[in-house]
């Protein structure tokens, strides 16, 4: 089913052969600066004094034995330092004025407004839909973090969706994948996303339908773990069979915490990472994901979403304002979202756009406030930093290989948009690329860059506040995983030897494994 | 805030030796106290909120048994009356997680007005059509909703809460509570920035001379909603009586009581009040981005709530039969502690309650709170920015009172630990 576009860009392709010269400066090599112009050349944005520093704050721990320094801030000056409870990932940057403050208070409230169906008295509030998957945003960002699969037959399907597309087949098709005009083609009656919800007076798309199946795994130490594996179909449709060919991915609701940190990543950072080629023969490659930026007309970097499709907050917010809750906004100012031709129904209704207020349902500073919230949402100090098994669970994390992929750390571009998000040290747990996570995990659906098989590394801080945050402990793209260790279980592809050294630990070490995953 | 046992001995050890210079009714102001006094008004709010209810209700039978331009306006007479109470009881929302959950089923805005009952399909100043909406649930007895087939061949309570407006579910239409009753008995607000409040004719709910269709479902409806919300509230009055649920988590932990008092009044005013409500509105030029946006009773609504961030801190609150609800308070703790803070935050709150009264009465005799906040009104926007302003102000102060309270961090930072676990690179 997979038809993957394996022509590269030439932008991308020219990027990829700077990158052999890059990584031959890479951070990993602390210390020895063979060049003249010292580590971290591609930092642009520092000078070489500040980009020793730099290297050095960021050279992987030498000694085990205690916690890095900073390490426990995991946001930097951002870091929100109070006890963690259930409103763990709702906290603003700690390093924002009293100003900015009010500024993310008010993305707050538009960030958990319901949106009505129009036409209502709240001209500012209505313009749902007509098709959706959510009223708000807070509905499938669940307390700012993690969304999860429906609980049984009876529970919503609020804070997951499934993307659709085709693979293209006419050539206009094909040159719209190629220059990015598009990252994938939408089902031709569905759209790009399936909503089961839908205004009143209208049909809703259907239904997500998921099966589990369980299968045993091994371990070294002889537990048994159960792992679920889900197939995905969709019931009850309303507007007639889908294309035969259409490929679904299932999509969670991901954390919101730190996401203007990961912004001001240099991209230099993340490229250096990349070894497109596998270069260095470890078994990972690592792609950078090329997508069209709204913004600048051109591409950029992709570091957010499950693909790493959208470069930006601001980008990934317009997106799921329209295709999730079905309003416009200036960056994706087409009222009736997910509507297509082959639903003519959809566009018989009212639209909640008001010329008085502007040309979109959400217009200015809707979404300006909304990205201002969404960019500076606190990440959380980690816990226990300093206890033996945490340090020891540490070592074994970088010993198994798990950051070759979940880099630790990185110091924020000083030229960062936002005052409070610039050169900080950060602890995501990501290198933001894109990797071949093998058979087990892939949904078969590429989009742009990323293969059928291929998802960007997600960023594991605040992983171990999940339960504290959401009540349950569910991870990867669509929540299959039901603990981490089931999570570490389902890699493959490029992790497959990480996976199998941890399925080969002793039971102390995987345990302690664990604990440190769970003090992040 | 975590408030240790020592904390609330340091404070009672403080009030002690204040006594000799503060006023006598910090003699009763231990943690416990305060919490009975702030428990007891809740019960007097919402008894009185259950009270004014009772009464809407009354009006809205009798406009429905005889539907005329009287008892329309007295039922309308009747719902603002309901929410000057209510109101004031707001601030008890953030904090007791009790009346969260529960508070969407009776304030929850904005409205799902379209699916309810007509609206006028116009929308706004470009189209001179006039065609009514009629995607509602007023209109039909079978009706897609949120995608599925919903029948509803009688309009009841039940139908209410379980099918249309379900609840715990965060996706829920916003289709009950007092929002719900206020567009039924005032139809659309469609004046735009232009004077004027929804003008529904009191024939809406006339069987014999019907207009805008269905008369009998609306009625049905209406009275739905009423019986609803009183069976809402009465739950709420139980959960503040001697034994109810509300009270017991409260008295249950003194410092997370506190804390639920201070997070009541800082999060009301700042995020909710001064973020949400109002400095939205401004920013938007919505005219409907507003509280009670039909009846043009937002001015009241706001004034209120502010009214009740004093009554917790101050520990009184003045019932609708004009007797008084008083005892220890919070202001009493923290003149113990620090009488320059206790005067500066009744100061602030008092200056809040001017700055809204003075908007209030702007919107009872110049321009309503939808004008106010309109586009290029930079006088009526001045009177709205000068309540924010308050209300801001007052929630530096209120974080004050959370950090007099807090020992932790008075501990924490008189430490002479020489690690700095929170030290960043720089």
């Amino acid at each position: 089913m997979e038809k993957r576009v394996s022509k590269r860009l030439i932008g991308a392709g020219a990027i990829s052969t700077c990158l052999v010269a890059l990584t031959a400066f890479s951070v990993s090599a602390s210390g020895i600066f063979g060049a003249e112009q010292g580590p971290l050349p591609h930092r642009d944005d520092l000078t070489l004094q500040d980009r020793v520093r730099v290297a050095e704050v960021l050279a992987p721990p030498e000694d085990y034995g205690v916690a890095q320094v900073f390490e426990a801030m995991a946001g930097g000056a951002a870091t929100f330092t109070g006890t963690p409870d259930g409103n763990a990932f709702s906290r603003f940057s700690q390093n924002l004025s009293f100003e900015e403050q009010s500024d993310f208070h008010i993305g707050d409230s538009l960030f958990t407004k319901l949106w009505v169906s129009s036409p209502s008295s709240t001209q500012a509030s209505d313009g749902l839909g007509p098709l959706y998957n959510a009223r708000a945003c807070q509905s499938c960002h669940l307390k700012d973090g993690r969304g999860h699969p429906p609980v049984d037959i009876h529970d919503s399907a609020i804070s997951m969706f499934l993307r659709l597309s085709v693979p293209p087949r006419t050539e206009a098709e094909f040159a719209a994948l190629e220059n990015r005009e598009l990252l994938r083609i939408p089902e031709p009656t569905y759209g790009g996303q399936f909503q089961d919800l839908a205004v009143p007076g209208l049909q809703a798309e259907g239904r997500m339908v998921i099966e589990y199946t369980e299968e045993d795994v091994v371990l070294a130490d002889g537990e048994v773990v159960s792992l679920r594996r889900p197939t995905y179909s969709v019931a009850d449709l309303g507007y007639g069979p889908m294309d035969p060919e259409v490929m679904l991915s299932p999509r969670i609701a991901p954390p919101m915490i730190g996401l203007g940190l990961i912004e001001a990543i240099h991209p230099g950072d993340i490229l250096a990472n990349a070894d497109p080629e596998d270069a260095d023969g470890n078994g990972i490659s690592g792609r950078p994901s090329w997508v069209m930026s709204d913004a600048t007309g051109e591409l950029a970097l992709g570091r957010f979403g499950w693909k790493a499709s959208n470069p930006t907050v601001r980008q990934q917010s317009a997106g799921a304002f329209s295709g999730d809750i079905g309003i416009s906004t200036p960056d994706a100012s087409n009222a009736y979202g997910d509507c297509t031709e082959n639903q003519p129904d959809c566009f018989t209704m009212a639209s909640g756009v008001q010329e008085r207020l502007g040309d979109t349902e959400a217009p200015d500073p809707v979404l300006d406030l909304v990205t201002f919230y969404s960019s500076n949402l606190a990440v959380p100090m980690r816990r226990d930093v300093e206890e033996a098994t945490v340090l020891q669970g540490k070592e074994l994390f970088h010993d198994a290989g798990c950051a070759s992929c979940h880099t630790p750390s990185y110091v924020t571009s000083r030229h960062a948009e936002s005052e409070a998000h610039q050169f900080q040290l950060i602890w995501p747990y990501s290198d933001f690329l894109l990797h071949d996570m093998g058979e087990g995990l892939a949904d078969n659906r590429p989009v742009g860059d990323a293969s059928g098989t291929e998802w960007k590394t997600p960023p594991l801080w605040g992983v171990g506040l999940t339960e504290t945050v959401n009540g349950h402990t569910q991870f990867l793209h669509d929540g299959r995983a039901r603990s981490l260790l089931e999570a570490i279980l389902w890699h493959g592809g490029e992790a497959q030897n990480a996976r199998d050294t941890v399925v080969a630990m002793a039971t102390d070490d995987r345990d302690a494994l664990i604990r440190f995953l769970e003090s992040l | 805030m975590k408030l240790t046992r020592r904390t609330v001995h340091l404070i009672l050890a403080t009030s002690a030796t204040a006594l000799m210079t503060s006023s006598a009714s910090a003699i009763d102001a231990t943690p416990s106290a305060v919490l009975d006094t702030y428990a007891d008004i809740a019960l007097a709010g919402y008894e009185d909120s259950l009270v004014t209810a009772e009464a809407l209700d009354a009006a809205i039978n009798a406009l429905v048994a005889n539907p005329s331009e009287a008892t329309l306006s007295a039922a309308k007479a009747a719902w603002i009356a309901s929410r000057a109470p209510y109101q004031q009881t707001e601030v008890y929302r953030f904090g007791n997680a009790i009346v969260d959950d529960w508070e969407g089923r009776v304030n929850a805005w904005p409205l799902d007005e379209g699916l309810l009952d007509y609206v006028d399909a116009s929308y706004g100043v470009e189209s001179d059509e006039n065609d009514l909406f009629t995607a509602n649930i007023i209109a039909n007895e079978r009706l897609m909703i949120n995608g599925a087939e919903v029948i509803a061949a009688s309009i009841t309570p039940d139908f209410l809460s379980g099918t249309l407006h379900e609840a715990g579910e965060v996706e829920a239409n916003v289709a009950t509570g007092y929002h719900a009753i206020e567009f039924l008995l005032w139809g659309q607000d469609l004046n735009g920035t232009g004077p004027g409040a929804g003008n529904r004719p009191y024939t809406d709910f006339d069987t014999t001379n019907c207009t805008g269709g269905n008369c009998e479902r609306r009625a049905e409806f209406l009275v739905a909603l009423s019986d609803l919300l009183i069976t809402d509230l009465e739950e709420m009055v139980g959960n503040w009586e001697d034994d109810g649920a509300a009270r017991a988590t409260l008295m249950g932990d003194e410092s997370a009581g506190l804390t639920a008092i201070l997070t009541g009044m800082g999060s009301l005013s700042y995020g909710e009040l001064a973020g949400e409500r109002m400095k939205l509105g401004l920013l938007l030029n919505d005219p409907e981005e507003e509280h009670d946006c039909f009846a043009d009773n937002t001015h009241n609504s706001h004034y209120f709530d502010q009214i009740g961030i004093r009554n917790v801190y101050s520990g009184t609150y003045r019932r609708i039969d004009g007797s008084v609800v008083s005892g220890p308070s919070l202001a009493d703790l923290v003149a113990a502690a620090d009488p320059a803070l206790d005067a500066e935050v009744a100061g602030k709150l008092d200056a809040t309650v001017t700055a809204m009264a003075i908007m209030r009465a702007r919107a009872e005799s110049i321009e309503a709170y939808d004008q106010m906040i309109g586009e290029g009104n930079d006088e009526g926007n001045a009177v709205v920015q000068a309540a924010i302003d308050g209300l801001i102000d007052q929630t530096r102060s209120i974080e004050r009172v959370v950090a007099l309270l807090n020992l932790d961090a008075i501990e924490f930072e008189g430490s002479d630990s020489l690690d700095n676990p929170t030290a960043v690179f720089q």
